[in-house]
């Protein structure tokens, strides 16, 4: 049998289907994966148990001709989604024992269609990093080294426990969640392909939320036909979450390998920063000629707006970090300090102690840009900028079919190399943001390795609601690159 | 309506009062403003609340149709202008019994704008009163605070009920104006079905804003709009009766007045109401004012009405109070006190409305406001629990009209009426009661008296008034039977008076 590592979803699913592994044994073989990838530090609560009872229900469905689309897929979970009766922390200690009494629309889709859940995934704290280094369970390792090197590389974030673990085959393919970049920007870094889809087309009951009106759920998996798989499942209009959108969900699985012939390909000039790694504009150019060579038309385009996306996203985001992070007082859940006198001091111990240095800092910079004075120098004019931005994608879309961009400004880069300085760290998000800022679709994939051996990925961007055409631009870069690179498992003990 | 009204003496000279209310209304719903979970009072602490209101991580809002109808419904009760875009906001502070740590609001956009109403005092004036605007918002949970020495209790129940925050004019000039603006709200909202007006319940508070002025100074503000002709004003939180909102006014109109003649200042503060002492306190100054940090909540979409749906909700709008208090007077005749009396409460109103059709419609308001009423009123009953319902009080009016009894007798059958029930035809055969009109039996009892008291008839001549003794024996003598219009005639002729 082949080595459960070997295995794509769409593998996977085929197997299951014909029988030839059941749902149990790849469940067993990716929990005995999970069980050795303690270096890694990708999963926070691996859920053995759970697993096996759900593989075994899986293989009773596929027995009595009942499959779903992802009959006995085992997949492992963003920490962020909560799952019902098991440990939903969102990367924080403030939700340290928190179990839901529910479970979030994307994750109860997953299992309406017939996927198993591994376990919970190690994240940034409440998403906010793109180091997975603000995680309250530790940072986690990126499964990738430098050629010859053995520091430890960050898997990006702050889906990064999902990054590291579908980077490491620890399961058949993962959820993430994408406020700025998270998931891009670790896919990128990992060597896997991430989906970020239109505002609203996920449901964003049940997740955790950092920043509403940019949070929304998608895949990192192994290749671009495991998201569409992936994303079919996940997405779907919502009656709990009110910005959700009620339009119909197609099998975009479908498109890939339809021709790209005649894809009018967007490449704006303000992505291509001063200091920039030169291997990366190459891989640029690179992508910008395999899809010249499949058909597409590549034209020059001018986002100017783009240099404000990285200032309004840390402005509107924290905002509303600030306002929905008030919640979590130690009162009603998660954890309460032991030492208080009064319910002021209550909530302050309990806040002081359950929250981490970067999510303090962005609660406090969120209720700074919303005070009366600075609301209308910081909140209101990141909103108008937003809009402009927001135009800006909507004009360049009259003319292009597709944006192309790197995903990331960089490689993957060392633990604790940037976390003294949070603006560098910001900086990873920069082409990724104006994504979640325009509510557009997004994907990034594996196009190549920079010097050091290190995956490096290209970003594809859509108009809303049409991840068919970007899935299909997605599909196309894959094939030129033919990335099929993988990290060793050093980390398996 | 500019000019100096119900001025104040002060020791240096006269002052205005100027009034805002803020009313809470809580919408009519059975079900909260986001969540769904049930919205009735009564249940037992925290049974009424879900994960959304209980602020669990990943829970959403989702407006509840119903109560965006009400509020609407409201607005166009108020004469008001209706947004067809508004938007939520998120009003952000941390409170125990506020587990989202915000709430829910409208702010820059409320789904109702400026409307106006009319609004009658005690003397039968009738002046308008502007609103300012209507919005939605969650109400908050309740902390109790006496049930252990050392702990606090939170109910959630009411955490996340749709609340319709109506906002005035400062155009109230008295406390008989800023309670009879309440009291009328209250009406609006009661015959709308948009809130039931239960104070008690908490299902409507004010919060009143008063400040005062040098006499004219009202005037120059209304003329330029500048509030700096007007005093700095303190606001008396969830002050829930009418009675207490009048209290409220006076009180702080008073020391205010008191606190500027002895050169103080007043702080724009927040006050609370002590119902026992009648006296409002600070509760906070303005320098621990909140920071709300208002924002748009992203969870939500802005709201967009169709205009057609809105028109939908107009054309099914009940006659209201203002117009049934009109009608009232063009169509039965009714003075502008009993209308008015009558229109404050759609139940009372409908109730007159089935005795006075096709009957005199005062002598129905008579029946209506005195006898009814005051009856209700000393049983303690509301209109629905009459014991006594319009067909039979209409039937009681139609003997009284037709002569069958007269009226001294009809308040005898009411009487029975409302102790026994039943039909007052059968009331007045049964007890034969029936009026007398028959002449001979009337002089037969008039002879009767004259003749046993001699020294009375001799008098009457010179002093007429005493006929009303005569009335009153042959009326004792008939049981109280007797028609009196006809005992008055044969009397007269009798005993020889014009």
């Amino acid at each position: 049998m082949t080595a459960i590592e070997n295995f794509t979803l769409a593998a996977l699913l085929d197997a299951l289907k014909t029988k030839k592994i059941s749902a149990l044994e790849a469940t067993d073989a990716y929990l005995e994966r999970v069980d050795r990838s303690g270096a890694l530090n990708a999963f926070v609560t691996p859920t053995a148990e759970h697993a096996r009872e759900m593989a075994k229900a899986s293989d009773a469905r596929i027995a009595t001709g009942n499959a779903g689309p992802l009959e006995g897929a085992p997949l492992g979970i963003k920490d962020l989604f909560c799952t019902e009766k098991v440990s939903s922390t969102a990367g924080s200690r403030i939700l340290q024992g928190f179990q839901p009494p529910y479970e979030s629309t994307v994750t109860a889709n997953l299992w309406r269609d017939g996927a198993v859940m591994l376990g919970k995934l190690n994240m940034d704290e409440f998403a906010m990093g793109s180091s997975n280094e603000t995680s309250f369970f530790g940072a986690v390792v990126n499964p990738w080294r430098r050629n010859g090197d053995d520091a430890p590389l960050t898997p990006g974030g702050s889906s990064g426990g999902s990054a590291a673990a579908m980077a490491a085959r620890l399961c058949a393919a993962t959820t993430g969640t994408d406020t700025g970049g998270s998931i891009r920007q670790p896919a990128s870094v990992t060597g896997t392909v991430g989906l970020k889809p239109t505002y609203g087309r996920c449901s964003r009951w049940g997740i955790v939320a950092f920043a509403s009106s940019l949070d929304q759920a998608g895949p990192i998996t192994q290749d671009v036909r495991d998201a569409a798989i992936m994303l079919r499942s996940m997405a779907g209009h919502d009656p709990k979450d009110s910005t959700s959108i009620d339009t119909p969900v197609p099998d975009y699985e479908a498109v890939l390998g339809q021709s790209v012939k005649g894809l009018r390909i967007g490449i704006p000039k303000e992505y291509r920063l001063d200091g920039m790694p030169e291997e990366i504009e190459k891989l640029w150019s690179k992508g910008a000629d395999w899809l010249r060579d499949a058909g597409c038309e590549i034209v020059d385009i001018s986002l100017p707006m783009t240099k404000y996306a990285l200032p309004v996203y840390y402005i509107v985001a924290p905002a509303e970090a600030s306002s929905n992070l008030a919640r979590y007082d130690g009162v009603k859940y998660g954890h309460r300090a032991d030492e208080f006198s009064d319910i002021v001091s209550m909530y302050q111990n309990s806040r002081a102690e359950g929250f981490g240095e970067e999510v303090k800092r962005r609660v406090l910079i969120g209720t700074y840009v919303l005070s009366a004075g600075y609301y209308d120098a910081y909140y209101l004019r990141a909103q108008k900028v937003r809009k402009k931005i927001f135009d800006e994608f909507n004009d360049a879309f009259n003319s292009v079919d597709l944006i192309l961009t790197p995903s990331t400004p960089s490689a993957a880069f060392g633990l604790g190399e940037k976390t003294a300085d949070p603006v560098q760290m910001y900086l990873n998000d920069v082409f990724t943001v104006t994504g979640n800022l325009a509510g557009l679709p997004g994907g990034s994939v594996p196009a190549g390795l920079d010097g050091q051996g290190l995956p490096l990925g290209l970003q594809l961007l859509a108009r809303p609601f049409d991840e068919e055409t970007l899935l299909k631009g997605m599909f196309a870069l894959e094939q030129s690159a033919g990335f099929t690179t993988r990290p060793t498992d050093w980390w398996a003990v | 309506m500019t000019e100096p009204r119900n001025l104040m003496q002060g020791a240096t000279g006269d002052w205005e009062v100027v009034i805002g209310l803020e009313v809470h209304a809580q919408v009519s719903s059975k079900a909260k403003l986001f969540s769904g979970a049930s919205a009735t009072y009564g249940a037992g602490p925290n049974e009424n609340v879900s994960l959304v209101d209980a602020a669990f991580p990943g829970m959403l809002p989702v407006i509840n149709r119903y109560c965006v109808e009400q509020a609407v419904r409201t607005g166009l009760g108020l004469n008001a202008r209706i947004n067809l875009w508004s938007r939520f906001d998120r009003k952000n502070y941390f409170y125990p019994d506020l587990p989202q740590g915000y709430q829910i609001s409208q702010y820059k956009d409320p789904i109702v704008g400026e409307g106006e109403i009319e609004v009658e005092l005690d003397d039968g004036e009738i002046i308008p009163i502007g609103i300012e605007r209507l919005h939605l918002e969650q109400d908050a949970g309740k902390s109790i605070h006496d049930l252990g020495p050392k702990e606090s209790h939170v109910d959630l129940n009411r955490s996340g009920v749709a609340l319709m925050e109506i906002v005035s004019k400062p155009d109230m000039r008295s406390s008989d104006e800023a309670a009879a603006y309440f009291s009328k709200l209250r009406t609006i909202v009661r015959y709308l079905g948009t809130c039931d007006g239960n104070m008690e319940e908490g299902s409507m508070r004010a919060d009143v804003n008063v400040s005062v002025c040098r006499a004219g100074n009202y005037a120059k503000f209304r003329e330029s709009g500048d509030f700096s002709f007007l005093g700095t004003r303190t606001e008396t939180k969830n002050v829930n009766s009418i009675r207490y909102v009048k209290q409220v006014v006076e009180y702080e109109a008073r020391r205010q007045i008191e606190v500027l003649e002895a050169d103080g200042e007043i702080d724009q503060e927040t006050r609370l109401f002590n119902v026992a002492t009648g006296e409002t306190r600070t509760m906070r100054s303005k320098e621990d004012a909140h920071d709300y940090r208002y924002f748009p909540d992203p969870d939500l979409l802005p709201l967009e009405l169709d205009p057609a749906w809105v028109e939908n909700i107009r054309s099914g709008l009940p006659e209201l109070p203002d117009a049934k208090r009109k009608r009232f007077v063009a169509d039965f005749g009714l003075s502008q006190y009993d209308a008015s009396v009558l229109a404050a409460d759609r139940g009372k109103a409908d109730y007159f409305e089935a005795v006075a059709n096709g009957r005199d419609g005062k002598l129905a308001a008579n029946w209506v406001t005195t006898e009814l009423f005051g009856a209700l009123n000393k049983q303690g009953l509301e209109i629905d629990a009459s014991p006594i319902g319009a067909p039979a009080l209409g039937k009681l009016i139609d003997l009284i009209a037709d002569g069958t009894i007269s009226g001294r007798i009809a308040k005898d059958v009411f009487a029975i009426m409302l102790e026994e029930g039943g039909d007052p035809e059968k009331i007045v055969a049964d007890k034969g009661l029936k009026q007398v009109s028959d002449t001979g039996a009337i002089e037969k009892a008039i002879d009767e008296i004259m003749a046993a008291n001699p020294k009375q008839v001799a008098q009457v001549k010179e002093k007429p008034k005493t006929l009303g003794w005569f009335v009153g024996q042959v009326m004792k003598a008939t049981g109280g039977k007797a028609n009196p219009a006809v005992v008055n005639k044969i009397l007269k002729e009798k005993l020889g008076i014009a």
